[in-house]
């Protein structure tokens, strides 16, 4: 996957002016905290299918999240500001799901990752038991498709929300409602 | 033992003490289907106990590895998939259930352990009651859950039209 150097921006959003004893750096807070929230994501452990086997492929030594920061996957939600919602969501798990959200720290960030969470999925989606689409549950900002996506586009929709991110207006975020 | 054998012998021990209740005298306990991967023995609703209990301790089939239901409209049927793992035979039980409103049979969960949550799962997506289950109630669904999702006259709003 090729990455648009311009697009990711300079490697800290500022300038640093040197002086004698240091320097001088000047920025806009909503930059510099976009940048440190960024690239320091911390998604949820949470899998409900095969998906989740394509996104621990993701975490693992070949493709290696950790270098876009999203490194310290973390087991409760209280802890954690992203959910990679990976595997179809049936009716019995959708209000555990929404409790994680609920439990889940402002600012919260979701990526529907595959077919089964978008929409319910290419096989099961007309059953009782399957919901058609994370999205009636909680709110989703990057959608990925594929059955399952591979690691590279899940680092790639990781990636869009990094950029999604550090172009809110973080003093001026409205909170989130569900 | 082939199936012919099989047969012979699940007939010889099901006539010698044969008890049939509510059927008409004379009625065999057991019949058989011709056809298909399995033995196939049909069993009345009411002697479902008793036969499944002389299969187990006289013929020596204990193992229950399935217990399914099966809704043609008209009628369910129970299916009660056995095998000998002495013998490695293999045997499967219908028996049918003619009220489709209000479908009934006695358990056998006192005969086989593992009948307990077959049957759970049997009574969550088809509705059918056990008579004398121990304990039971939905097994993945829902307590409140309306219906039984796997009836052919099941309806769900939420699912689409083909």
């Amino acid at each position: 996957m090729e990455i648009d150097k311009k697009k990711m921006g300079d490697p800290f959003p500022g300038t640093v002016d040197p002086t004698a004893d240091g320097g001088i750096l000047v920025t806009k807070l909503d930059d510099a905290i976009n940048w440190a929230r960024a690239n320091s994501l911390w998604p949820l452990v949470f899998g409900t299918s095969c998906c989740a086997i394509e996104m621990m492929s993701a975490a693992s030594a070949k493709h290696d999240w950790s270098r876009f920061g999203f490194e310290v996957a973390r087991a409760t939600p209280r802890q954690a500001d992203l959910i990679i919602v990976a595997g179809t969501i049936v009716m019995k798990m959708a209000p555990v799901l929404k409790r994680l959200y609920d439990q889940m720290a402002d600012p919260k960030y979701v990526i529907a990752m595959g077919a089964c969470t978008i929409s319910g999925g290419p096989f099961f989606y007309n059953t009782y038991s399957v919901v058609k689409g994370v999205d009636h549950v909680i709110p989703v900002d990057v959608y990925i498709p594929g059955c399952p996506p591979r690691p590279e586009a899940l680092l790639h929709a990781m990636i869009t929300l990094q950029e999604k991110i550090k172009n809110e207006p973080y003093f001026r975020k409205p909170k989130t409602v569900v | 033992m082939s199936r012919e054998e099989l047969q012979a012998a699940i007939t010889a021990a099901l006539s010698d003490r044969a008890e049939p209740r509510g059927d008409e005298p004379g009625t065999a306990l057991i019949t058989f289907d011709e056809g298909g991967q399995f033995l196939n023995g049909n069993v009345a609703r009411e002697n479902i106990v008793p036969v499944m209990k002389k299969l187990r301790d006289e013929l020596g089939f204990n193992y229950l590895f399935c217990l399914t239901c099966v809704d043609w409209k008209t009628h369910f049927t129970m299916m009660y998939h056995l095998r000998n793992l002495d013998t490695r035979d293999e045997l499967v039980i219908k028996s049918k259930i003619e009220d489709v409103n209000n479908p009934a049979i006695d358990t056998v969960s006192n005969l086989w352990q593992t009948a307990n949550f077959h049957e759970r799962e049997v009574y969550d997506l088809f509705g059918v009651k056990f008579y004398n289950h121990p304990d039971l109630r939905r097994i993945f669904l829902d307590e409140q859950w309306p219906g039984y999702p796997l009836r052919k006259n099941y309806e769900d709003p939420n699912m689409i039209e083909l």
